[in-house]
């Protein structure tokens, strides 16, 4: 009986807290979203939708944006990474750990550190654009910070380490006999790769990509630090909203707009390319 | 041809390498910089009187001390929470574990906008004041899953055979968790410990929604992006990155060596 009862006793802390704070807050957000006012007058509830209807109006361009960059920024993370994670996992040989110990090296270094350090280094008379235009290379007047090369750069900057390790660990578990035989039945290198390393491999790009995707379309922190005026994501006007206009109502609707969107999108996703691997991955 | 490729690659690492270290070698080198103005960025000569004079900031001192305390607090009740969530998980077969899974990955992968702002919305409905203690819940909060999945993985591995020995022995049930269990699983817990402190320290967006008027390490860099972020700044970026990774390859090498002996 006692026996029994242990994994409920072990789980109702960490449960009573996850809903406490993870899940009653996100039904508070959506009855939020269901009303009028402000601070000062209080609110009151419409039941309406009309913040839903009224943010995707107004911000539609700037969803589009936030996923647009989103995929821009994955498969500029997808690219970048996939070569090196197959470097390490097959021809490193004793050195992989500290590779990919390099490849980690980011984490150490505080998120937000990060992205200002970014900001030094392309600073309109920084080090790089600063040393170019004095050797004449560049016109004066040119600059990123405030492009939206600027942010796509930071966004896969910061994102590219949860890209390297999925992919990394998929083709680590690939057995290297599986190669040889390949190779045994005449497939040249080209052909190896492409009919068993990368299909080996997908699932742990599935999962890069679930796991980088989704914090880049919500991310704020990249395009207010390193963008302009044309680099406004939907992060940024949800903070506004929340901060400047302390419009909550129609912020909580714009969030839970964007949470039900990379919902519907994981969930699709992972239908797609069945649930199992995604989650598994995910899990890890 | 082939060794071309081999070649290349290596290369193409070591340029990945070079990129992903480079925002960090200008962080710790402007460290070092004998700024003048506001805006520290353009190198005017080497100093290391940033180190000296490292907490004449006030603000900033106190900032850090904040996201040390919340990330030491975070830490311990987040152990303590993750890891029986981990080894309930792990080690026994119960209704609603499908459920329980699945909220776990819902926490990892929901955007922490959307945690920032759902809490912040709770807040303010309930006319909460936030502060030091509202981070400190949230910080919580979001580390619990990685916690939780970090010991279960390790959990899982695990030879059940070892506990049923110790109860055939005579052993109760918390004698066995204190002598054989916890020792077996402590790698775990260690490492979710690890990265429940480095997620507290480091988090920003989750911070900035329920902060208040406290303001943390991460929230104080954030506001001095519009004025000119100070040399202390990369002084302290520096020594926490020097900690962290001195603790990650201390860890390396233990367990190298363990695998060793």
């Amino acid at each position: 009986m006692r026996r029994r009862l242990t994994p409920y006793l072990l789980i109702l802390p960490g449960g009573l807290w996850l809903t406490v704070f993870f899940a009653v807050p996100i039904i508070m957000m959506l009855s939020f979203s269901l009303m009028e006012g402000n601070l000062i007058d209080g609110f009151a509830f419409t039941f309406h939708w009309q913040n839903y209807t009224e943010g995707l109006s107004t911000y539609g361009d700037k969803f589009a944006r936030s996923l647009w960059y989103g995929l821009l920024a994955t498969a500029a993370c997808i690219a970048l990474a996939y070569p090196a994670a197959y470097w390490i996992a097959f021809k490193a040989g004793r050195n992989k750990s500290t590779y990919l110990f390099l490849m980690l090296l980011p984490f150490f270094v505080s998120f937000i550190l990060r992205t200002v350090s970014w900001k030094f280094v392309l600073a309109d008379n920084g080090i790089v654009l600063g040393t170019l235009k004095d050797w004449g290379l560049l016109a004066q007047d040119f600059h990123v910070l405030g492009t939206t090369f600027a942010v796509i750069c930071g966004l896969t900057y910061n994102f590219l380490p949860f890209m390297v390790l999925p992919i990394y660990v998929a083709l680590e578990k690939i057995d290297h006999r599986l190669l040889e035989a390949a190779q045994d039945l005449y497939a040249s290198r080209v052909q190896t790769f492409l009919r068993v390393v990368l299909p080996l491999s997908l699932p742990g790009v599935f999962a890069g990509v679930v796991m980088t995707f989704i914090p880049i379309s919500a991310d704020y922190v990249n395009a207010d630090v390193l963008g302009g005026s044309g680099n406004v994501m939907i992060g940024n006007v949800i903070y506004l909203e929340y901060f400047n206009n302390s419009d909550y109502p129609m912020a909580s609707a714009l969030s839970f707009t964007l949470m039900g969107a990379l919902l519907v999108g994981i969930f699709l996703y992972a239908r797609l390319l069945g649930t199992k691997d995604v989650l598994e991955a995910a899990g890890r | 041809m082939r060794l071309l490729k081999g070649r290349f690659l290596h290369l193409y690492t070591l340029v990945l390498v070079g990129w992903l270290i480079l925002p960090i070698t200008v962080m710790i080198a402007f460290g070092f910089n004998d700024t003048t103005s506001k805006q520290n960025f353009v190198w005017e000569g080497f100093t290391v009187k940033w180190y000296a004079q490292l907490f004449d900031k006030e603000d900033l001192t106190q900032a850090l001390v904040n996201s040390l305390l919340i990330a030491l607090l975070s830490t311990v009740i987040t152990t303590v929470i993750g890891t029986m969530a981990g080894l309930a998980l792990g080690r026994f077969r119960f209704k609603g574990q499908g459920v329980s899974n699945l909220v776990l990955f819902a926490a990892i992968s929901t955007p922490e906008l959307v945690m920032g702002s759902s809490l912040l919305a709770m807040f303010v409905q309930f006319n909460t004041p936030r502060g030091f203690v509202t981070i400190l819940l949230a910080h919580v909060m979001f580390s619990i899953a990685f916690v939780a999945v970090t010991v279960r993985a390790r959990v899982v591995g695990l030879d059940p055979s070892l506990e049923e020995a110790a109860a055939d022995l005579g052993a109760s049930g918390w004698t066995t968790f204190r002598l054989v269990t916890l020792p077996m699983i402590m790698p775990g817990v260690m490492a979710g410990a690890m990265l429940a402190f480095a997620l507290s320290v480091d988090d920003f967006v989750i911070t900035n929604f329920t902060s208040g008027s406290t303001v943390t390490f991460p929230l104080w860099v954030w506001s001095s992006t519009r004025t000119g972020t100070p040399p202390q700044v990369n002084v302290m970026g520096t020594l926490i990155f020097a900690v962290g990774v001195l603790v990650a390859l201390y860890n390396l090498v233990a367990a190298r060596r363990r695998r060793t002996t």
